[in-house]
């Protein structure tokens, strides 16, 4: 906590929720052409081999990538719910809806470890020789996007929760609160995020035809 | 200010705080250390970057194998071109002049997230490493050319996957620094500095940082891809599985033709500060100056497909991105006719950065003339992929954004150091350099036309008198760069003690002490109805 003081002999008062969301909608920005840049090679390759992307899309199953969508957007009101429940200062009641976030969090997880498990069983993962000798180019490509943008948000959903475990500790320990709600603010700001990129995910690779 | 009395008396770089010694800066979250954590990093890379193309220039002294063979040769222009462009010239002016100048421009202690800001440092630092293991460790060093196009940079042998990874991490680095920038020109200006008062330099930091913002995340997911596809074979840039090479390139330059507003724009900030202050005169077209920034930052976007003419497009994309690319001169060269006229009728004070800034608008015309060659269909077609191409960029992006920093380097220096320089010699460093910098580039006009490809270790012997001038060019600019270095080193430790203001400027850095205060400012700054960046009157 010397670091603190520290800080505090340079910078006096520096704390401005202002800036911090500012700041945290530009990442924000960042983040969604980041993506951007990935739906562009999905359209791209979407448009020369639209046969192919419709035949590859009846491998993936609906129904998780369905429930995987609808705990998501429960997982986006619990966060918000958590962020209000702060501001009105009940500290409990926040930290329980994180936690349930949390849990979510995980499940979306676990189901997403179940689809690439049964993927990589029938042989299909990048580079694989079923891939290589029994696919078209055009489903090569689709499978390809698959791992990597539902992967790269897999990374983002791991990151969001370890910016939630901040949070969490926070709120617990008091110094994230119904007057410093910065850390919890941006937390709920990129949670939403990664839950829109994923909104976005749901409908171009499994519903589609 | 309640804190300031602690400090009272100690500068930036004299103040003890936690940590001792180097520990004092490599952890310090002062925005003007973080700034000079840059130079020297930056520098460094740059004096590397430069002893490659030193190599580079005598390997071209005679046809055939001078010094070094034709993989080694691929090998030093690749490493030449991603020290050059994501360490040294991408990074540059926000990283070093930005953080260095632009809190105390706009009358604030500090950029909004200082912690943040040092992270950027790190990164940076982390991407340099990252880089240096893909030259030293492995199975070779990376010969893709900067650009990495694919199918190359995932069929080469070489170790390319951590330069990849490591142009990456500098891409973050630069992010980071322009949400930061971003944050503090919206938030912390302060009271009186309305976006009509603001210094120039600082405008064309904000167009910039949306920029950094807005492109850098294109190219650092292209970059992802290039990676997993050569670890995993993923196929989205392998024409064998059905991905488009083409695409890359479309991807590639999503960013890396705004990557050139990055460079460039600060640098006309820059000169837009020198050129008022040694003319003692109010800048000419203030508001067009923000108005062509702005332009650029946003028509800067649409123009990458220039640099793809010959890679297979439609006729109908190829007109279209060459009309742009001529809109997009439009703004630059408002900047241009804004400082001359600047200039017009001023009382003209002609020391160092005036001499640079003066020369940065010559070479900046030239490449920015040439560019206009390049960016129409028919000539392009005829000069893409010649010793043109590679003077046109070296005179933009040494020419403009070097030629610019040095400029601001001299300016800025009493400032920053608190001791000022030797006269003399950094004006002899200048004429030397400026010398050796047009008989190294000027010569591969000439030669591109002629038809001399670029990229090749070796050449016809019809090349080979151009080639000699511009390797003695070479010589030259690289002495002028000793001189100035030397002159500038030496002068930080045993300079004369500089003045508070010794250009006579009228922006908000000058009303410090040299150098500034931990703080910046003992009491907050307020701008009244009559103050302003350049009002000389």
């Amino acid at each position: 906590m010397a670091e603190h003081q520290h800080a505090h002999i340079e910078h006096p008062d520096m704390y401005d929720p202002e800036s911090s969301k500012i700041g945290m909608w530009l990442f924000i920005f960042t983040e969604l052409l980041l993506f951007g840049g990935l739906f562009i090679v999905y359209s791209v390759y979407r448009y020369l081999n639209a046969d192919a992307f419709h035949l590859a899309a009846e491998e993936l199953n609906t129904f998780i990538g369905a429930f995987n969508t609808v705990i998501l957007l429960v997982s986006s009101m619990t966060i918000a719910m958590s962020t209000t429940a702060l501001q009105k200062g009940h500290k409990k009641v926040a930290i329980a809806l994180l936690v349930i976030t949390f849990l979510i969090g995980i499940g979306f997880l676990v189901n997403k470890y179940i689809e690439w498990g049964v993927k990589f069983s029938h042989g299909i993962w990048p580079g694989s020789e079923q891939m290589l000798n029994e696919m078209s180019q055009g489903e090569i490509l689709f499978f390809g996007l698959y791992f990597v943008m539902t992967g790269l948000h897999a990374l983002h959903i791991i990151v969001g929760l370890i910016i939630m475990g901040f949070a969490m500790r926070g709120v617990a320990n008091g110094k994230v609160n119904a007057k410093r709600p910065s850390l919890l603010d941006n937390c709920g700001l990129y949670w939403h995020l990664v839950d829109l990129i994923w909104i976005f995910l749901f409908p171009l690779f499994y519903l589609i035809h | 200010m309640h804190t300031t009395n602690a400090v009272n008396g100690a500068n930036y770089l004299t103040y003890q705080g936690k940590y001792k010694g180097l520990l004092g800066w490599i952890f310090s979250t002062d925005h003007k250390r973080i700034g000079l954590l840059y130079l020297y990093s930056i520098a460094t890379m740059f004096a590397t970057g430069v002893l490659l193309g030193l190599a580079m220039k005598f390997e071209l002294l005679a046809p055939g194998k001078t010094i070094m063979d034709a993989q080694t040769y691929n090998a030093t222009f690749t490493v030449h071109g991603v020290i050059m462009i994501f360490m040294v010239v991408v990074p540059g002016l926000p990283a070093v002049f930005g953080n260095l100048m632009m809190p105390i421009m706009i009358g604030a202690k500090d950029v909004a997230f200082p912690k943040l800001n040092l992270l950027s440092w790190w990164l940076y630092i982390a991407g340099v490493v990252l880089v240096l293991c893909a030259l030293l460790f492995g199975s070779g060093t990376p010969d893709t050319g900067w650009t990495f196009y694919a199918p190359y940079s995932f069929k080469t042998g070489t170790n390319l996957l951590p330069a990849v990874f490591g142009a990456f991490v500098l891409g973050f680095s630069s992010i980071l620094t322009g949400l930061n920038f971003l944050v503090t020109i919206h938030r912390l200006r302060c009271p009186g500095m309305k976006w009509t008062k603001l210094p120039l330099f600082v405008w064309t930091l904000y167009g910039t940082a949306w920029i950094q913002l807005l492109a850098t995340p294109v190219v650092g997911i292209t970059l992802v891809l290039v990676a997993l596809e050569r670890v995993f074979g993923v196929g989205v840039f392998d024409p064998a599985l059905g991905g488009d090479p083409v695409l890359y390139q479309h991807l590639f330059w999503i960013y890396s033709h705004p990557a050139v507003y990055i460079m460039i724009l600060p640098a006309m900030g820059a000169i837009s500060e020198i050129i008022p202050t040694f003319s003692q005169k109010h800048i000419f077209g203030y508001k067009a100056i923000i108005a062509s920034t702005l332009a650029i930052a946003f028509v800067g976007y649409l123009v990458w497909g220039h640099h793809m003419f010959t890679a297979g497009m439609s006729g109908t994309a190829q007109y279209y991105f060459s009309l742009l690319t001529f809109i997009v001169a439009i703004p630059s060269a408002i900047k241009v006719f804004n400082w001359i006229s600047t200039m017009y009728k001023g009382s003209i004070n002609i020391q160092t950065p005036f001499y640079w800034a003066v020369s940065f608008i010559f070479v900046f015309m030239v490449g920015g003339l040439s560019g206009l060659v390049l960016g129409a269909l028919a000539t392009d077609i005829y000069v893409h992929d010649t010793a043109f191409v590679v003077a046109h960029f070296h005179y933009i992006v040494f020419g403009g954004t070097g030629f610019a920093f040095f400029a601001a380097m001299h300016y800025w220096f009493p400032k920053i150091f608190g001791r000022m320089y030797d006269k003399a010699w950094a004006n002899i460093g200048w004429l030397v350099f400026f010398i050796g910098f047009l008989a190294l580039y000027s010569p591969m006009f000439y030669l591109g036309m002629m038809g001399m490809p670029r990229r090749y270790y070796d050449y016809l012997e019809e090349f080979h008198g151009g080639n000699i001038l511009s390797t003695l060019g070479s010589w030259v600019l690289v002495t002028g760069f000793i001189i100035i270095v030397v002159n500038l080193v030496r002068s930080a430790r045993k300079g004369p003690p500089a003045e508070m203001n010794p250009w006579h400027s009228k922006t908000l850095e000058w009303t410090v002490t040299s150098p500034p205060p931990v703080l910046n400012f003992e009491k907050e700054p307020v701008l009244g109805e009559k103050d302003g960046p350049y009002n000389y009157d």
